[in-house]
């Protein structure tokens, strides 16, 4: 077997395995009697989600957003604030968190895509900042303490949230949904437009795409997935917070996806759940588990520069070879 | 005489003190190759980019097809017919060769919002852009990343991206620069190739390619148009062969 089939081998084995794996914890959870592992499952699987929608835009699309953590508290607020006035159906919850969270995307996108580089990244994390204030300053909401959800998403009776093993399935059937979204749309010719503009804006427009019309849906798109993530946050906590959508936040988010594997849709759910899994571990022997987990990020970025997706051989094998064209001498 | 694919008046372009394009006229019939020539500096690929409206021009009107579109953006433009290859190579380096002439035809096969069909497997996009690819010689290479593509092969690549998007009017920015003798023979048959069929205002160095394929010929200098004509009145103009030809091309 050569080296490239085995590493396809490997990765189906990991990938097909893992999803065994996720399948079977809930009852696997209840058996060893450790309700914990379920909890911080959910969570991983949660911050997965927005960690692939972060990586449409980062990886695909160049567009550093450091403000994608706003979706969360978008998504999760719209719980809180329709569950603190007695609103939990699901068909209200639903669509209101989803249109709310295209909204602010599609204002934040509107503004900040007119810039690029590192003016792009100063007013994504301005504006999620100003939402996070915005946040602290809703004090019947709960201000800065937060606010607590009596009561989960209301489906009718079709699926019983208040089951955390429901809620579990749940949000890998909407993880597992958005990956398949996501990859259709990558392929597609809105993903071909987006991969276009990362590689040679210029040249897309000399051949006819009006390129921040398609950046701007692209970014709506990744705001709205991200914002469901939020909707099942809300969910998980029975809680919403303005911490949720603390600039720290979305350079998490930032990190997972670039830990896991940027540009692969895969790879920021390996990266959601080595970092919160790190943070677990770390924070269960120190206080300061952040001056550990620093450095250990670096050293895995620094050796594996494609994530620990790219490990397993995958994303891009072709493209990723090469320098980029070199050009002519001038003149 | 039928009115003119490409007018250009009294076209300005500053950068701080210089003029870079200086009070200029010209026009492009539909049909024609069209020769821009000049010493390095004359401000050709600044016209070019005026045209295909990455710079906007201080004063003047450009009219394509009729039409004034001055204003318009880049992307507005190519989808009317105009486009462009740069004196500086400009392709997806990341992509095959394929993908890139693909986004091309794409370009101008109506919107690009589709989100769940597989462009890979669209033969509307897949077919035109082989075909484009053959045309300049290409078809063999599809598969192969565009960034380990030699670099003749990349202005072909380029040349085949703008001939996929069916333009009316082709800028060429000196489609030779870099290339060797072979490359550069290759480059002169296709471009040859195009007379009738395509409008082409081609900007470029090599003088025996220029004298080869142009209807008509503008000489600038300064940003200035120093003579315009066929090849036979330019290359007897006493005033550019002192600016410009020197002995290059003596009779
Ligand atoms: N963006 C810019 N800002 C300032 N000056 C510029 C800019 N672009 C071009 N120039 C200047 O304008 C003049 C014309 O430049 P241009 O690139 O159009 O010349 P050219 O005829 O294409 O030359 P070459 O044969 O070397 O390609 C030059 O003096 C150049 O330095
Ligand atoms: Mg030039």
């Amino acid at each position: 077997m050569t080296a490239t089939s085995r590493r396809i081998v490997l990765r189906a084995l990991v990938l097909w395995g893992g999803l065994a794996l996720l399948l079977v914890l809930p009852p696997a959870a209840a058996l060893a009697d450790q309700p914990f592992y379920l909890t911080l499952v959910t969570r991983m699987l949660i911050f997965a989600i927005a960690a692939l929608s972060l990586d449409l835009i980062l990886g695909y699309g160049a567009m550093v957003s450091f403000g994608h953590a706003a979706y969360l508290g978008v998504g999760a607020y719209a719980v809180g604030i329709l569950a603190y006035h007695g609103v939990n159906a699901a068909w209200i919850q639903w669509p209101v968190a989803i249109v709310a969270s295209a909204l602010v995307a599609a204002l934040i996108g509107l503004v900040s895509l007119r810039t690029s580089g590192v003016y792009f990244i100063m007013i994504t994390l301005a504006f999620a900042q100003m939402l996070y204030f915005l946040g602290i300053s809703l004090k019947i909401y709960g201000g800065d303490d937060g606010l607590t959800i009596n009561a989960r998403t209301d489906f009718g009776g079709v699926i019983d949230l208040a089951s955390n093993v429901v809620l579990y399935y749940l949000v890998l059937a909407v993880l597992l949904g958005f990956l398949l979204l996501g990859q259709r749309l990558i392929a597609s010719r809105f993903g071909m437009v987006i991969r276009g503009a990362k590689s040679n804006e210029r040249r897309m427009r000399a051949l006819g795409f009006p390129t921040v019309r398609y950046r701007l849906v692209a970014f709506v798109i990744a705001g709205t997935m991200c914002g469901v993530a939020g909707v099942l946050l809300a969910n998980l906590t029975n809680f919403t917070s303005p911490a949720y959508m603390h600039w720290t936040r979305s350079g998490e988010l930032m990190v997972m996806v670039i830990l896991g594997g940027m540009g692969s849709l895969i790879g920021p759910i390996f990266g959601a759940f080595a970092l919160l899994a790190l943070e677990e571990v770390l924070s269960s022997y120190t206080q300061h588990w952040q001056f550990i987990l620093g450095p250990v990020l670096i050293l895995i970025v620094l050796f594996a520069k494609r994530g620990i997706y790219g490990l397993l051989g995958a994303a891009r094998e072709s493209a990723a070879a090469g320098p980029p064209a070199a050009g002519p001498p001038h003149g | 005489m039928a009115e003119a694919l490409l007018e250009i008046a009294g076209l300005v372009k500053r950068f701080g003190g210089l003029l870079a394009t200086d009070n200029l006229h010209l026009a492009v019939r539909a049909g024609e190759i069209h020769a821009v020539i000049g010493p390095n500096g004359a401000g050709k690929t600044t016209l070019v980019a005026q045209l295909q409206g990455e710079l906007k021009p201080d004063a003047g009107t450009i009219r394509f097809a009729g039409a004034d579109v001055t204003r318009l953006k880049p992307h507005q433009r190519a989808v009317r017919g105009i486009a462009r290859s740069f004196q500086i190579t400009s392709i997806f380096p990341d992509m095959s060769a394929l993908d890139n002439v693909a986004l091309a035809v794409q370009a101008h096969a109506g919107h690009s919002f589709g989100m769940w069909r597989s462009a890979a497997t669209e033969a509307a996009l897949r077919t035109p852009a082989l075909a484009a690819l053959e045309q300049v010689g290409l078809a063999e290479r599809g598969h192969s990343v565009a960034a380990h593509l030699a670099h003749g092969e990349q202005r072909q690549l380029e040349l085949a991206m703008a001939l996929a998007t069916r333009p009316q009017l082709l800028l060429l920015d000196e489609p030779m620069a870099g290339m060797g003798k072979e490359d550069a023979e290759r480059m002169v048959r296709l471009i040859g190739g195009l007379k009738g069929s395509h409008t082409v205002l081609l900007v470029e160095h090599d003088m025996d390619a220029v004298f080869a394929l142009a209807d008509q010929i503008t000489v600038l200098v300064y940003g200035r148009v120093l003579a315009t004509g066929t090849p036979a009145a330019i290359r007897a103009n006493a005033e550019v062969r002192r600016a410009y030809l020197g002995d290059e091309v003596a009779p």
